[in-house]
C-alpha cells in the first residue's frame, strides 16, 4: 500500500475514532479527556517537508474541530505540534540517518527510549496548548494543571495500547537496492 | 526590499506556522463571540450527515429508555385533560377553553419535534445536533426542551440540521425561578459535573429547601413559563455573599436524550425590536 493511501485511511479512522468513541465516552472526571487523534501527526512520514507537515496538521485539526463545534481549537494545537515535530525528531534521532532509512517514526526506527520521549514531549505540548486555550474561556489554574496532567496520562496509555495493538513493521531501506 | 524577501524566504516555515496559528485562533475567538465562523453552515450540514448515520445505529440501543420517557410524558399530559376534572356544580360550570386560536388569545409559542443525532456531555462546551434546519423553520435563539425538562438553545442552523448549545455549556445562561415562590435567578453550568448545574442570584432572605423545583419563567424570551428545569439537591455554603449558590439536578438526562422539542416564540422578533430601540433611545 502506498504511503499516501495509508495516511489517508489513517486520517479518516483517527477522526472517526476520536469523535464517535473517545468523545462519546461518559466522562470519568472533568480533568480526564482522552485524546488519541494527534497520533496521526506523530506517525506521518519523515520525508514530508516542514511546510507540508504544518499544513497537514492544521487541516487535520480543523476537520476534527468542525465535529466538536470549536473551530480553531484543535487546529491551533495540531499546527503547533506539527511545526515542532521536525525539531524534536532532529534532537532525538540516535542512529545515523535513521530518518532516511525508515519511512516514519516508530519504536523500530527510533528505538524505545527516544520514541517514548518523542511521544511524551509532543503529547504534553499538545495538551498544554489545547487546555490553555480552553482555560482562557473559563476555569482556574488548578483546572489547567489538573487537566493537562490527567489527560496526558490517559492519552499516553491510549498511545501505548495503540502501538501494541497495531504494531507497525518497518523495513530497513538502503540506497543500494 | 530585497532584504525583506530574503527574510521571508529564510524564515518561510516559521512565518507559515504563524499565519496558520493566527487563522486558527481568529476562528476560535470569533466563534466564541458570535457563534459563527467560516464554513460552519456547510460543515454543519456535512458533519450532520455523519452523525445521522451513527445515530441510526445507536438509536436502537436507547429505544427502551426513549419509550419510557415518552410514556411518562404522555401520562403527564393525559392527567391534564379537561375530562379528568369534574365540576362540582353542573349549572355554573367554568369551561376552560383549550383552543388557543380565537379572537381574544393569540398563539405565542409553536412547538416542533426534532430528533437528536449527536450529543456530547464530556466537554466543557457541549452541543447537540438536531435533525431540523431552516428548511423546517428552525432559527437561532430558539428554546429547546426535552420530554423531562429544558435542554438548551439553538445557536447555529444549516439547511437540515441545527446545533443546540446544551445547558451543559460554560456560556449557557438562562433565567429561572423557584416554583413555590416565583423568586428568579440564573441557571449556569460550572463545567464540573454533567449531573449538576448551578442556580445563582436567589437572595438569602428567601426560604429555600432541598428538593424545591426550579422552572422557567416568562422573563426568558425563548421559553414559555413553568417548563421544568430541575430540582435543588444542595445549598452550597457561602457566607461572604448575600445570594445563594444552589446545586440543581437537571430533570433532563443528557446522556440518553433522543427527542427534543424546539420552541418557536412567534413574538420574539417584535419583543427584541422594541427592547433594542428602547436601549438606543436611552443611550
Amino acid at each position: 500500500m502506498s504511503e499516501l493511501l495509508k495516511n489517508t485511511i489513517r486520517f479518516i479512522l483517527f477522526i472517526l475514532v476520536q469523535v464517535f468513541i473517545l468523545f462519546k465516552m461518559p466522562p470519568l472526571h472533568r480533568f480526564v479527556a482522552p485524546y488519541l487523534y494527534y497520533l496521526f501527526i506523530l506517525w506521518l512520514p519523515f520525508s514530508l517537508s516542514r511546510m507540508s507537515i504544518t499544513f497537514i496538521g492544521f487541516f487535520f485539526g480543523l476537520c476534527l474541530d468542525y465535529f466538536t463545534k470549536t473551530p480553531g481549537l484543535h487546529a491551533a494545537a495540531c499546527t503547533l505540534i506539527a511545526y515542532v515535530r521536525p525539531f524534536v525528531i532532529g534532537l532525538l534521532i540516535s542512529q545515523e540517518g535513521a530518518d532516511k532509512n525508515y519511512v516514519s517514526p516508530s519504536i523500530v526506527s527510533m528505538g524505545w527510549a527516544p520514541y517514548a520521549t518523542y511521544v511524551l514531549v509532543l503529547t504534553l505540548l499538545h495538551h498544554s496548548y489545547l487546555v490553555l486555550l480552553q482555560w482562557m474561556g473559563f476555569g482556574s489554574f488548578v483546572f489547567f494543571l489538573g487537566k493537562v496532567i490527567a489527560s496526558t496520562a490517559v492519552s499516553l496509555l491510549l498511545v501505548l495500547l495503540t502501538e501494541l495493538l497495531f504494531f507497525r513493521k518497518q523495513k530497513f531501506r538502503t540506497n543500494t537496492i | 526590499m530585497r532584504n525583506v524577501f530574503l527574510f521571508i524566504r529564510r524564515h518561510f516555515n516559521f512565518l507559515f506556522f504563524l499565519v496558520l496559528q493566527i487563522i486558527a485562533l481568529s476562528f476560535l475567538f470569533r466563534f466564541n463571540k458570535f457563534h459563527e465562523a467560516a464554513f460552519l453552515n456547510v460543515s454543519t450540514e456535512i458533519t450532520g450527515r455523519f452523525y445521522q448515520r451513527y445515530n441510526n445505529i445507536e438509536y436502537y440501543f436507547q429505544l427502551k429508555k426513549t419509550n419510557e420517557s415518552l410514556v411518562q410524558e404522555n401520562l403527564q399530559l393525559r392527567q391534564q385533560l379537561k375530562d379528568n376534572y369534574e365540576a362540582p356544580d353542573s349549572v355554573r360550570r367554568l369551561i376552560h377553553d383549550t383552543l388557543k386560536v380565537d379572537s381574544h388569545t393569540v398563539i405565542k409559542y409553536l412547538i416542533m419535534e426534532a430528533k437528536v443525532v449527536n450529543n456530547t456531555t464530556s466537554q466543557q462546551a457541549n452541543y447537540l445536533t438536531i435533525h431540523r434546519g431552516f428548511a423546517q423553520g428552525v432559527r437561532p435563539n430558539m428554546g429547546v426542551t426535552g420530554p423531562q425538562g429544558i435542554v438548551g438553545s439553538v445557536v447555529n442552523v444549516s439547511k437540515n440540521f441545527a446545533t443546540v448549545q446544551s445547558m451543559l455549556h460554560y456560556q449557557f445562561k438562562q433565567v429561572a425561578k423557584l416554583k413555590h415562590n416565583n423568586e428568579t435567578g440564573t441557571i449556569e453550568w460550572d463545567g464540573v459535573s454533567p449531573l449538576y448545574v448551578t442556580l445563582k442570584n436567589i437572595p438569602k432572605s428567601v426560604k429555600v429547601t432541598i428538593g424545591d423545583t426550579v422552572v422557567t419563567t416568562q422573563l426568558s424570551s425563548i421559553f414559555p413559563a413553568n417548563l421544568m428545569i430541575g430540582t435543588i439537591t444542595d445549598i452550597v455554603p457561602d457566607n461572604s455573599s448575600s445570594f445563594y449558590t444552589l446545586r440543581v439536578r437537571p430533570a433532563t438526562n443528557f446522556g440518553t436524550i433522543e427527542y427534543v422539542y424546539v420552541i418557536d416564540n412567534l413574538q420574539y422578533d417584535e419583543q427584541k425590536l422594541l427592547e433594542d430601540s428602547t436601549r438606543k433611545k436611552t443611550q
